[in-house]
């Protein structure tokens, strides 16, 4: 039986349209030997609730985290939001009493109850804590050495620092020595930490391709030839509206952005077709050439 | 007056003058009830919040400080029929910023719920508490995606309880409001 075994969530956005980071995630996850459970009839986590009504957005996470209590696992998630909104609601309602009792008021409804039973990760947390470095490196049979690339990890793994066990969220260095694993270089650049503007591109546009492009510009400016992400909706912004971005600055990025589990699958010797490449709206065949695929 | 400060004018309500009677002495205190939004009136107006706000560098109107004042002084209806209070991307930097641990972010989060129940919902949410409602994911995912997965080696996904889902949005009161807002 394998040590490490998670029930994955999905969440919404991943199943929608970034299906190159599950494909990649359950690849590289599988060789390492981490057993996936699929999460039987779980809903969205709560997130886009939140600005409508608290309540809701409290009911709808404790249920996942029941679903989880039943199987007796911990929750591995894929995205940023759906592991802050779990992580988040899983530690108050284990911490405050009061707001336990309220929320057991309406899971008692649907015949659940939240007991605090387990814990909630996000996929680097699992693999750079759970599974670890040494582990990770074990697998490599194609180290990325010439690649310099940068990271963006997202503001919902290290925000807020109440919740963020580990890392800095000034810092943050999870996701820089996960890449490092790969043998590829990570690259220091400004406002690594800026949000990517995602989460209010349904209210108005202009704000998060303005963010996004800055960051861009930054993430070029240092010569990186990728960036990697962690989060489908991190992921949206710079792959699927780069060239939105190209359009409305009248500039020229091509920064392929892969999902940190592509990476990986790549130095672990998968194909990029195994990994979902085809998938992505920025042509990476640039850098795949370089590293001899 | 330049347009960007129209707009800025325009997006919170704002006339010239505030007149005492605008305001409500006793918002704060509604607000600082609910939870998450108990230190409202911890604010000191360093501005710490909006000189790191992300969204406030590109944006002419979206300022946490401001929101936080106008919350204080009780300007209820300038805030609650704004535009501007669902600018806030949540990505938690002012709370880890602030000097005062006053929890900005769901401050923030206070107000859009005050707001929605004051009819001030975007549309983009009103959308997203439907499609969860009926299909237990924020997304309709479409059959297409559905067999695509198969093809891709994925297993199935899992079948949401919609029943369940329901029974939630009934008992928080999110049905009411999404019938409301559709009526």
């Amino acid at each position: 039986m394998p040590e490490l075994k998670y029930l994955i969530f999905l969440g919404c956005v991943v199943p929608y349209r970034i299906s190159s980071y599950e494909i990649s995630a359950r690849k590289v996850l599988d060789k390492l030997g981490v057993e996936l459970v699929e999460m039987p009839e779980f809903n969205c986590c709560g997130f886009p609730l939140d600005p409508v009504n608290h309540d809701a957005m409290l009911a709808l996470a404790a249920r996942n985290l029941c679903l989880a209590e039943q199987q007796n696992l911990d929750i591995m998630a894929l995205c940023n939001g759906c592991f802050s909104i779990l992580n988040h609601v899983n530690k108050d309602l284990k911490e405050d009493k009061k707001l336990r009792e309220k929320v057991n008021g309406y899971l008692k409804e649907i015949g659940m109850e939240f007991k605090g039973a387990i814990t909630v990760k996000h996929l680097v947390h699992v693999l750079a804590e759970e599974v670890g470095f040494e582990k990770i490196k074990g697998t490599i049979q194609k180290p990325l050495n010439p690649l310099r690339v940068a990271q963006h990890i997202g503001c919902h793994i290290p925000r807020p620092a109440k919740y963020a066990d580990s890392d800095d969220p000034e810092n943050p260095t999870i996701l820089k020595n996960l890449i490092r694993a790969t043998g590829a270089e990570c690259l220091d650049y400004m406002d690594e930490t800026e949000c990517c503007g995602n989460p209010i591109i349904g209210i108005n546009s202009q704000i998060p391709l303005q963010l996004a492009r800055d960051k861009l510009n930054h993430v070029k400016a240092v010569g990186a030839q990728a960036l990697i992400t962690v989060c489908p909706f991190c992921h949206m912004m710079f792959d699927l509206h780069q060239s939105r971005i190209e359009r409305a600055f009248n500039e020229t990025f091509n920064i392929p952005v892969l999902h940190y589990t592509q990476l990986l699958g790549l130095a672990m010797g998968f194909s990029p077709d195994e990994l979902g490449f085809k998938e992505l709206r920025v042509d990476s065949t640039k850098i795949l050439n370089e590293l001899g695929f | 007056m330049s347009e960007a400060k129209e707009t800025q004018k325009k997006e919170l309500g704002e006339e010239a003058v505030i007149k005492v009677s605008e305001m409500d002495p006793r918002f704060k205190y509604k607000i600082s009830k609910i939870p998450g939004a108990e230190k409202i009136m911890l604010c000191f107006q360093c501005g710490t919040c909006t000189a790191d706000c992300p969204v406030a560098r590109f944006s002419d109107s979206y300022r946490p400080r401001k929101l936080l004042r106008m919350t204080q002084l009780g300007l209820k209806n300038r805030v609650l029929k704004s535009d501007v209070i669902w600018l806030c991307a949540s990505c938690f930097t002012c709370v880890d910023h602030c000097p005062q641990d006053v929890g900005i972010a769901s401050i923030i989060r206070a107000l859009r719920n005050l707001a929605v129940k004051e009819e001030n919902m975007p549309i983009v949410y009103r959308e997203l508490a439907s499609t969860i409602l009926k299909t237990g994911y924020a997304y309709k995912i479409p059959e297409l995606r559905l067999r695509k997965r198969e093809e891709q080696g994925l297993p199935l996904l899992p079948k949401p309880n919609i029943k369940s889902v329901t029974k939630l949005f009934d008992i928080t009161g999110v049905s009411k409001l999404i019938e409301k807002e559709s009526a």
